[in-house]
């Protein structure tokens, strides 16, 4: 041992250096990355620990556990807007909210390509770091694998997530009944245009932006203004169009909508109009769905434009009665059509 | 969306609705085909027919360039794909769906192993060739008019280039031809079988061709001709010319779309096309059969970047499934849901046919936007208020 610097181990060069296979294997290299990189950006004290598990808390008396996981694959890493880091937070996060859950604990995996700059790596976990902290949910375990060159794509991240299900909070999708109205919290296909947008390098005067954020306090807010709430669904791959079809299948109904009501930023509609696609199709990150009764539509509209990631919700249809369970739409130009099932794959590798 | 929207405005569209409905004659029935499947996706995606009355009826044409190619010249690309491994074969995204022989189509070779890739352009396909040295990148080109001059100008880039790893499997087809052998099909001919009044003429393949080769149908086969733009205002414009026409007795070719349409068309890009590429004495279409002087192949001087002469690839016909009435569907001797197959067995996810493939064709595009009509509609008109 040196004895000018006794105990001294060279840092992780995060600045130069790469992901290599002993990153992965279980030595010291990855008892380094865990220590130098993963804990200090997830710091918290079930993970600090550095058991195999995190051991939790009991929930309060009555509440139920809801658990959710969500892979994610998506190309590019880095978009405007976002990266894979904080999707990764907000995607499962989105996952228990929509179940009318209040979000407790994450657990992430990693699985890292050799050759993965450290840099690059640094960022993606400093800002899930950012995205877990501001949504006052932590990692609390996490694992870390590496793949040979070429056989992974950057990096793959899975995040699951713990939630607590307050007594009687019953939401589902197959709630929705005819009469009730059908809200949407924002502009639609922000971030799968903003994805498209940065593969197909187009430029825009408007930047497109991805929407990822947590929902959890819009949703929170949206519970207490409409006790009634039947439906609520974040609108991610696929986009609107698909979730609205899943409501409509597993709720028995149909839907007729109103194309002039969905809101859709202009920037977004230009792309989509260049590129072919149609915006109900593209995937959200940080909008919900919402079926209430009609009685309760407008407080929840109000209530959901009064919270920052709802400014521009809207109301945008009615459930109907339908054994077909068809969505409908009253086209803009004032015709009629069905908005379905998307079919194949619009956008591959989008969250 | 400036530019765009215009074309697009419901109140307008309503205004539209009421001329031709007052043009229209009651005591007679008008039945038109919008040859392009860019039109026929205008129509469903925006519900244009819920804007017409009852005795207008709009056929859907052969102008899906997916939805016309044959199984055959899949297989073809396929085969090349899955026996040489150093091929990779690019493609615009509708093609990778096709359903071609053995259950295969592109998508389902890809997993197979087959280098099967989607690009947005033919100069990505270039590209691709270009990043690619050290591999064989073959171009699937499909389409009418419109597409071919890309095809040219990668040819000729390729050739100016010396790039030895790039050719082309040519798939082009002509607008004219298939106007020609719908006319001439024996449903059309034989009055009454499938009645037809007139065409609503290409957007973008007119851009290329103008207007001047339609004069030759409106002429000597009687039918007016009324090219028209993509949006769904230019689409009922062109309808109400169109009746018109027929009230009047005329037949004449009629430019709705003279933003972007003059009778020569766009010579620049006809004098490259000819340069590169020539008529193939005749080329099978899917729904119409062989169809003579109807597509083109690479001219000799460019045979170094032409896959069929590259790989010595050979055509091999393939019958369709028999229950499949894509062919009646595009002579517009059938309607989608008179098959038996549609929405059955034949569904976007499934398609048996190729009108089944594409959103533009004219089963996806029923089946998509327009089964609610099938069924008998329980649901009142909704307000909604922002």
């Amino acid at each position: 041992m040196s004895v000018v610097k006794p105990g001294y181990v060279r840092p992780l060069d995060v600045r130069q250096g790469c992901i290599d296979m002993g990153h992965g294997a279980g030595g010291r290299a990855m008892a380094q990355l865990i220590g130098e990189l993963f804990a200090p950006a997830f710091c918290n004290a079930y993970l600090d620990r550095g058991d195999d598990a995190a051991v939790l808390p009991a929930l309060a008396d009555g509440e139920r556990l809801v658990m959710a996981t969500d892979a994610h694959v998506i190309s590019p890493l880095f978009f405007p807007g976002g990266d894979i880091g904080c999707l990764s937070v907000h995607g499962t996060i989105n996952d228990l909210v929509v179940m009318g859950a209040r979000p407790l604990y994450l657990a992430a995996a990693f699985v890292l390509e050799e050759g993965f700059p450290l840099a690059d790596l640094k960022r993606i976990v400093e800002s899930m770091a950012a995205a877990s902290r501001e949504a006052g949910v932590p990692v609390v375990t996490g694992d870390t694998k590496v793949v040979e060159r070429g056989k992974g794509d950057g990096v793959f991240i899975t995040t699951t997530g713990v939630g607590a299900l307050a007594v009687g909070c019953e939401l589902s999708g197959a709630n929705a009944r005819p009469g009730d109205v059908v809200l949407v919290s924002g502009t639609v296909g922000d971030h799968g245009m903003a994805i498209m947008a940065q593969r197909e390098s187009l430029a825009f005067d408007a930047e497109i932006r991805s929407d990822t954020a947590a929902l959890h306090g819009l949703a929170e807010a949206m519970r207490a203004a409409a006790p009634g709430l039947r439906v609520l669904r974040d609108p991610t791959r696929g986009g609107l169009a698909t979730t609205l079809n899943e409501i409509a299948a597993q709720s028995g109904v149909g839907m007729e909508l109103l194309e002039s009501a969905i809101p859709v930023l202009p920037q977004v509609d230009a792309a989509c109009e260049l590129l072919g696609l149609d915006p109900l199709y593209v995937a959200n990150e940080g909008k919900l769905v919402a079926v209430c009764p009609e009685s309760e539509a407008d407080g929840l509209l109000a209530a959901m434009r009064a919270h920052p990631l709802g400014a521009s919700a809207a109301r945008i249809g009615v459930i109907t009665e339908d054994a077909n369970r068809f969505v409908q739409v009253r086209t803009g130009f004032g015709g009629r059509r069905m908005v379905d099932w998307l079919s194949g794959e619009q956008l591959p590798r989008i969250c | 969306m400036k530019y765009v929207d215009e074309f697009r405005d419901g109140e307008l569209a309503a205004t539209l609705a009421v001329a031709i409905a007052r043009e229209a004659d009651t005591g007679r029935d008008y039945a038109f085909m919008e040859f392009c499947g860019g039109h026929t996706h205008a129509i469903s995606r925006y519900g244009v027919t819920d804007l017409l009355p009852a005795n207008v009826r709009m056929i859907h044409g052969p102008g899906c360039p997916v939805c016309v190619l044959p199984v055959g010249r899949i297989d073809m690309a396929i085969g090349l794909a899955l026996a040489r491994p150093e091929v990779i074969i690019c493609t615009y995204g509708d093609c990778l769906r096709v359903p071609a022989s053995g259950g295969l189509s592109m998508l389902k070779a890809k997993a197979r192993g087959a280098d099967i890739r989607m690009v947005y352009s033919a100069a990505d396909a270039l590209a691709l060739a270009q990043a690619n040295l050290g591999r064989e990148v073959v171009f699937f080109a499909i389409g009418f008019e419109t597409t071919t001059p890309p095809t040219a100008l990668v040819l000729r880039a390729a050739r100016e280039q010396g790039l030895g790893n790039f050719s082309v499997i040519c798939n082009h087809v002509l607008t004219p031809s298939a106007i020609s052998s719908i006319l001439e099909s024996p449903e059309v001919r034989r009055l009454g079988t499938v009645p037809l009044d007139g065409f609503v003429g290409p957007a973008h393949v007119s851009t290329v061709i103008g207007s001047r080769p339609y004069e030759f149908f409106a002429e000597e086969y009687r039918k007016p001709v009324v090219i028209a733009g993509f949006e769904p205002l230019d689409v009922m414009q062109a309808i109400r010319m169109l009746i018109r026409q027929v009230n009047q007795g005329r037949a004449e070719v009629e430019n709705e779309f003279s933003r972007a349409v003059s009778r020569e068309g766009n010579l620049k890009a006809q004098a490259l096309v000819a340069e590169t590429f020539e008529l193939r004495r005749s080329f099978e279409w899917r729904g119409l059969r062989e169809v003579p002087y109807s597509a083109l192949r690479i001219r000799p001087p460019f045979a170094r970047w032409d896959a069929e002469t590259r790989f010595d690839l050979t055509y091999q016909p393939v019958p369709d499934n028999k229950a499949c009435e894509c062919g009646a569907i595009l002579r517009g001797v059938r309607r989608p849901t008179d098959c038996k197959l549609f929405g059955t067995v034949c569904t976007p996810e499934n398609p048996m046919g190729s009108c089944m493939v594409s959103s533009e064709g004219a089963c996806a595009a029923h089946y998509n936007y327009g089964r609610f009509r099938d069924v008998p509609l329980k649901v009142e008109t909704m307000e909604t208020s922002t």
